[in-house]
């Protein structure tokens, strides 16, 4: 789960770590009562959304007097920002972020994130900041380090001194660094946080360091416990359909093809888009209905499939191992009368009961296509989206 | 001979009397798993499924000798439930459960490095070998005893690979799913050595998906040590990039662990893949002729 600038600021400053002096706002007036507050002849006026590459967007304007922060407050809010991360659908702006602008003198990238291959918390770190970072590893990989901290042993002050120096950082601000990195480490074990990324994060002229952007994802998992995180989650800001399916406990991601999957199991279900590409058609979507597959989520599976224009056909793909394939028939053919699909539906239906279960979908009086095998589903729904 | 499990395994099921846990103990015991006993903290004492139930790990390895245990503790518990059963000294630790924190996984790992347990999970349909013991929850029927030696991060893609292998005739030997999640137990790696060194398995099926780098650290290995032949298919090659597709560890980060890097690192390495999950039983089929 992602939360915005503002919200990892906050949290960010329990742990010590420095985010510079800002606030909130979700109107122009409120903007300006911060620019009051803050004081100061200059701020920056930052949309809040949930995507990088705000600033080349026009999501980030300096403001030289308070009249310029209500414009830029009043410009942005209500309105959309399309980031070279949001793609063409822009992400809604309600809020933005209003703060004292940073004496900058360099400008460094710090993230921390999990691992997988080495199983530790990492930290990468580039003196290369203010940019794409994948663009710094693919061109000078040698401007990026990374250490990783043992879980038992913890953060020690020597992985930061490490990291501080390859920055280039001088005595009194490796002090200061070490600071920093100890505490986004208490803080991304303690709040369960699957990513932290401070780009940039940079010194100033008055020889401190500033993290000027914050991005902090969360674990999914480990929400129950962190109700108060749990609670900051900004439904806006997700693709609506991918949280209608979450509220069913479906795992749905909308993808740009016409041709609709409906599968048990997430590694099947990339199988099945798999194949469908291999064939030649375009998956709509990614959908996983879980192990159970019962009526109900059949119909909401289908609800948020067909809710997509363009879909031409959908494919049913299930696996049937301990439910029965011929419960799960019955709920397709309901749920597809519930729903009144108005395309083909293709359905291989595979497992205990299987040939039970054909005949129930070619019996049906609703037009089913029951397909022999995984190849021949595959080619039929393809030519069924050809038309 | 298999791996890991056989007719000798004495498995006991934490989280034995919850619906998850009584239901598939039930298919276990109808498929013929030696289940010696469960553990529910508080109902010591008690018998469910005409077996014992015990307060503790340590108390059901002592009253029972078991050697291996079926996790299906909700995720919140589950951390506590492997390493209790690590310190219980278990040898083989299968955890179902889904959705653990990925921070317990990672101290979960750290503490069995030190012991000699080894842990297949979390997120994984179990261990089966087929016509001696079922340990998690595949369905049995579509097995068949054999030899091919099936592995894989994916659930119903396991059970896509043994529904061709015993359509076919060849059959398993054991099928391992290693889970999903990022941080997890027993990897590719250590399930080829282990059929490697198995006497039963005459191929390997793997089943990859996107992220991290376990399957080009498989292709390395199967190019060093290998001699049995590797039919292996990756998931998600449609998959957009930085979009997580169900399994947590199924996300491609910084431009690594496409499905396209990964079949070429297997094809580098010799190993015969397939990009039709439709094809992986008649690959098989054909290699070993």
């Amino acid at each position: 789960m992602n939360v915005h600038e503002y919200q990892a600021k906050e949290i960010f400053a329990r742990y010590g770590v420095p985010a510079g002096e800002g606030k909130v706002a979700r109107s122009a007036d409120e903007a300006i009562e911060v620019a009051k507050s803050l004081g100061g002849e200059r701020w920056v006026v930052k949309a809040q959304v949930h995507a990088g590459g705000r600033g080349k967007a026009g999501g980030v304007k300096i403001c030289d007097s308070v009249d310029d922060v209500r414009q830029a407050a009043s410009d942005l809010i209500g309105g959309e920002l399309k980031t070279q991360q949001t793609g063409d659908t822009g992400l809604p702006i309600h809020a933005v972020y209003v703060e004292k602008p940073a004496d900058i003198e360099s400008e460094l990238y710090l993230s921390v994130l999990v691992d997988r291959a080495t199983r530790r918390v990492t930290f990468i770190a580039s003196p290369e900041g203010g940019v794409d970072i994948e663009e710094v590893a693919d061109k000078t990989p040698e401007r990026i380090t990374q250490v990783a901290i043992h879980p038992a042993a913890g953060f020690q002050a020597y992985q930061a001194r490490e990291i501080g120096f390859f920055l280039g950082l001088d005595k009194k601000q490796v002090g200061e660094f070490v600071k920093v990195m100890k505490g986004l480490y208490e803080m991304f074990v303690e709040c369960d946080a699957s990513l932290v990324e401070i780009n940039p994060l940079v010194t100033t002229k008055q020889g401190g360091l500033i993290a000027l952007d914050g991005k902090l994802n969360f674990d999914d998992n480990a929400l129950f416990r962190h109700k108060e995180f749990a609670d900051m989650r900004d439904m806006t800001q997700e693709n609506e359909r991918e949280a209608k399916a979450a509220e069913h406990d479906l795992n749905y991601i909308q993808l740009d093809g016409n041709i609709g999957c409906m599968v048990n199991g997430a590694g099947l279900a990339m199988g099945t888009m798999d194949l469908v590409k291999l064939h030649g058609g375009e998956p709509a979507n990614f959908l996983d209905v879980g192990g159970g597959a019962t009526t109900e989520r059949v119909t909401e599976a289908f609800k948020l499939i067909t809710a997509g224009e363009g879909v031409k056909a959908i494919l049913v793909n299930i696996f049937g191992g301990i439910v029965r394939c011929d419960l799960i028939a019955e709920g397709i053919i309901t749920a597809a009368k519930d729903v009144g699909i108005e395309v083909p539906v293709v359905v291989r239906l595979e497992g205990t009961n299987a040939e039970a279960g054909r005949k129930l979908l070619d019996e049906s009086d609703f037009d089913l296509i029951a397909a022999q095998d995984l190849t021949d589903a595959a080619k039929k729904v393809v030519a069924e989206a050809r038309g | 001979m298999s791996i890991l499990v056989n007719k000798d395994t004495k498995l006991i099921v934490q989280g034995f009397t919850g619906s998850q846990g009584t239901f598939h103990s039930e298919q276990c015991i109808a498929y013929g798993t030696n289940i010696v006993g469960g553990v529910t903290p508080g109902r010591g004492g008690e018998t469910h499924l005409d077996r014992p139930v015990f307060n503790t790990c340590g108390d059901a390895v002592r009253e029972t000798g078991a050697n291996a245990t079926m996790i299906y503790v909700p995720a919140p518990f589950a951390a506590d439930a492997i390493l209790e059963a690590a310190d219980a000294g278990i040898k083989t630790i299968i955890c179902i459960t889904e959705h653990i924190p990925v921070m317990d996984m990672l101290r979960v790992r750290a503490a069995l490095d030190d012991s000699d347990s080894v842990l297949i999970g979390p997120n994984c349909p179990g261990v089966i070998t087929p016509g001696e013991c079922k340990i998690g929850i595949m369905p049995a029927h579509i097995h068949q005893e054999g030899k091919i030696g099936i592995v894989s991060r994916s659930g119903t893609l396991t059970y896509e690979a043994v529904f061709q292998t015993t359509h076919n005739g060849l059959g398993q030997s054991t099928c391992v799913g290693i889970g999903g999640d990022p941080i997890h137990g027993l990897d590719f790696t250590d399930v080829l050595e282990m059929f490697e060194n198995d006497p039963q398995t005459a191929g390997v099926v793997m089943v990859g998906e996107i992220g991290g780098t376990a399957e080009e650290e498989a292709a390395e290995y199967i190019k060093a040590h290998m001699k049995k032949p590797v039919v292996a298919y990756i998931a998600g090659v449609t998959a957009p990039p930085g979009k997580r597709m169900g399994h947590a560890g199924a996300i491609i980060s910084g431009g690594k662990g496409t499905a396209d890097d990964k079949f070429e690192a297997l094809e580098a390495a010799g190993v015969a893949t397939v990009r039709s999950t439709a094809e992986i039983g008649s690959k098989m089929e054909e290699i070993l002729g």
